[in-house]
């Protein structure tokens, strides 16, 4: 939460550590974002579909999980927009649903990556010397590891356990896992792996930052060392990090819709459009419609995300254009 | 360089020790046993099935007798295939695997450097326009919705091709574009970019200047150059093919080890899954460091510290 509160002020802080006026800066960046058409049509769709996911209890014509077997595998059209899947179940309803699950693990994924990746990578840069290597070290072993071989076994890991076996903070755990239909433990899944690569990028910045001139002033002038790392040196490396960070959002959507869809994901009913699409492929054949929804709005929202941040990337910092 | 060699080296073995004592602990952390069933077996047979797998040693003897194993490459039987060991059944899905991997990374170089080089040559005209669109899709496609898409039209709508199992070459064609396309998207892009760069640097105007044809210049000058960086997109690559065959056999019922691996885990079949990601991991590290070394090889203007 803290992280990306700070986002949309990253510029503003930025600018203020240089001599140019925060305002125009800010404001190149806006206008070079609103030249990129693709761009400016992926957010809009994105806030459309923050919108509708919010506001799914409202817009939905069907709770997600009421069932009508009379109704299954009915086709687009009537009561049922989009089709009813296998337990006669709304597909639009759960769509609208299941945005809120892919929209809540991109938002956790990056919020875990700014607060504990750049948290991390920041510290080591700083402290540089022997902890530096150490804490880099480490990085290094988790890394080497495939994220999602290990994302596949904690999941496994959670999974496998029943709120009822567990007492203590486990079973809180498990109990607040359900009530949030599974999310809390994807969570943390992704979590265990998004951090590393910031944590990567933010030492490098902060080693490069530690070098300029502005931040020996700072020391100069006696500024303490958390003052340091947040006043002077997070502003400034924020942007290179947010533009590393977009472009790993979709894989955390990708990474749910994937662990849904072999079961390791949310609890049914919970709607997931990874759930939705293994559900679909069981009857694919009969009832095509059933699997093409989810695959067509999931398809759509990485694509959103992608070319959103590319504009973002491009217009933070054009140098780093492909052409 | 050696120095580098020998820490990428050691920095390895510390991942794949720390991944083999993770899988360890958690597997064997697990709720429900390898042996419970809808009907219960009489304890007698299972204390005996423990017996027989050394499941009845304590904790710590059961991590040595699985490292010492895993050193050897024996990690046991599996349980659910009981004649099987682990190995065998490495031995018989990974080369279906491995097969669909090559196929689709071969579609993903053929498909993906062309069409980088001719997007970088006719910059910001229509075709580089769709070059860079195709760039962006086809990282927005991945397997898992991709394989439904191209079942949906070529298996389905069209009758084109067949869209389970693996027995002839017409098999192979939809799960080597699942796999490829993605890839080849990403090729694409960083191609297109490195091409972008190299084809403004002066030893390009020389080779024109002396009168060289426009093939040579920029198949032969500017290629080799421009496919430097591609080379660091080799590990990701790979690790994308290990993690996308997963869900590509199983949307195509590829008798892979993805799918297999995805099944044991179903099955809570212990030895096949620490087996089997322990393979995923170390191939997907050996495949990173070879990656950075033939880099430090074909740049040597790269110093690696």
């Amino acid at each position: 939460m803290t992280a990306s509160g700070n986002i949309p002020s990253r510029p503003a802080n930025g600018a203020s550590a240089g001599p140019h006026s925060s305002e125009s800066l800010a404001r190149l960046a806006a206008r070079r974002f609103l030249r990129n058409r693709p761009a400016v049509i992926s957010l809009i769709f994105l806030i459309l579909l923050g919108i509708s996911a919010l506001a799914a209890p409202w817009l939905a014509p069907h709770h997600y999980a009421t069932d009508d077997l009379l109704a299954a595998y009915e086709q687009p059209g009537g009561d049922y927009l989009l089709g009813a899947d296998f337990m006669g179940r709304d597909i639009l309803s759960r769509l609208l649903y299941g945005a809120r699950v892919s929209l809540a693990v991109a938002l956790a994924g990056a919020t875990i990556s700014f607060v504990v990746g750049m948290g991390y990578g920041m510290t080591s840069g700083y402290l540089g010397g022997r902890r530096d290597n150490l804490m880099m070290r480490a990085v290094d072993v988790l890394y080497a590891m495939p994220s999602l071989v290990v994302i596949i076994l904690i999941m496994v890991y959670f999974r496998a356990g029943q709120p009822e076996q567990f007492t203590g903070i486990k079973a809180l755990l498990y109990r607040w896992d359900s009530a949030l239909g599974g999310l809390l433990f994807i969570f943390v899944g992704i979590g265990i792996t998004s951090w590393l690569q910031m944590a990567r990028v933010a030492r490098g910045e902060t080693l490069a930052m530690k070098q300029r001139d502005f931040v020996e002033s700072a020391v100069a002038l006696g500024i303490g060392n958390s003052g340091l790392i947040l006043r002077h040196i997070l502003p400034n490396i924020l942007g290179p990090c947010i533009v590393m960070e977009t472009a790993t959002i979709p894989g955390y959507i990708l990474t749910e819709a994937f662990l849904s869809f072999i079961g390791l994901g949310v609890n049914p009913p919970t709607p997931s459009w990874g759930s939705m699409i293994n559900e679909g492929y069981q009857a694919m054949r009969s009832y095509p419609h059933v699997i093409l929804w989810p695959v067509v709005i999931l398809t759509a929202t990485v694509l959103a995300f992608n070319f959103a941040g590319d504009g973002l990337r491009d217009a933070l910092d054009p140098r780093l254009s492909d052409g | 360089m050696a120095a580098f060699i020998v820490r990428r080296l050691i920095n390895m073995m510390v991942a794949l020790f720390v991944l083999a004592t993770l899988i360890f602990f958690m597997t064997r952390a697990l709720p429900g046993g390898p042996f419970d069933r809808e009907k219960p077996l009489p304890p007698e047979i299972v204390k005996n099935l423990e017996a027989h797998y050394g499941l009845d040693q304590s904790l710590g003897r059961q991590y040595l007798d699985f490292l010492w194993g895993a050193v050897r490459g024996d990690f046991g039987p599996s349980y659910s295939s009981r004649n099987d060991s682990v190995m065998a059944l490495i031995a018989r899905h990974l080369p279906v695997s491995a097969e669909l991997g090559v196929w689709s990374l071969l579609f993903a170089v053929a498909l993906g450097i062309p069409l980088g080089v001719v997007a970088a040559y006719y910059h910001n005209s229509p075709l580089d326009m769709a070059a860079t669109f195709f760039a962006v899709a086809g990282r927005s496609i991945p397997p898992l919705t991709l394989a439904p898409l191209l079942i949906l039209v070529f298996g389905l709508q069209l009758r084109w091709l067949p869209i389970a199992r693996f027995d002839t070459p017409a098999h192979r064609v939809l799960p080597t574009l699942a796999l490829g396309l993605g890839m080849a998207s990403l090729i694409a892009r960083l191609a297109r970019s490195s091409m972008l760069q190299v084809i403004r640097e002066d030893y390009i105007r020389t080779a024109r200047a002396k009168g060289l044809g426009e093939w040579s210049v920029v198949f032969v000058h500017a290629l080799r150059n421009a496919l430097i960086p591609v080379v660091t997109l080799l590990g990701p690559l790979l690790a994308a093919v290990v993690t996308g065959t997963f869900i590509v056999e199983m949307f195509f019922a590829v008798p892979g080890l993805g799918r297999y691996y995805i099944t044991s885990i179903g099955n809570r079949d212990y030895p096949v899954i620490m087996g089997t990601s322990l393979l995923f991991g170390a191939m997907i590290m050996v495949m990173n460091l070879a990656v950075d070394l033939i880099y430090s090889w074909v740049d040597p203007r790269i110093r690696l510290e």
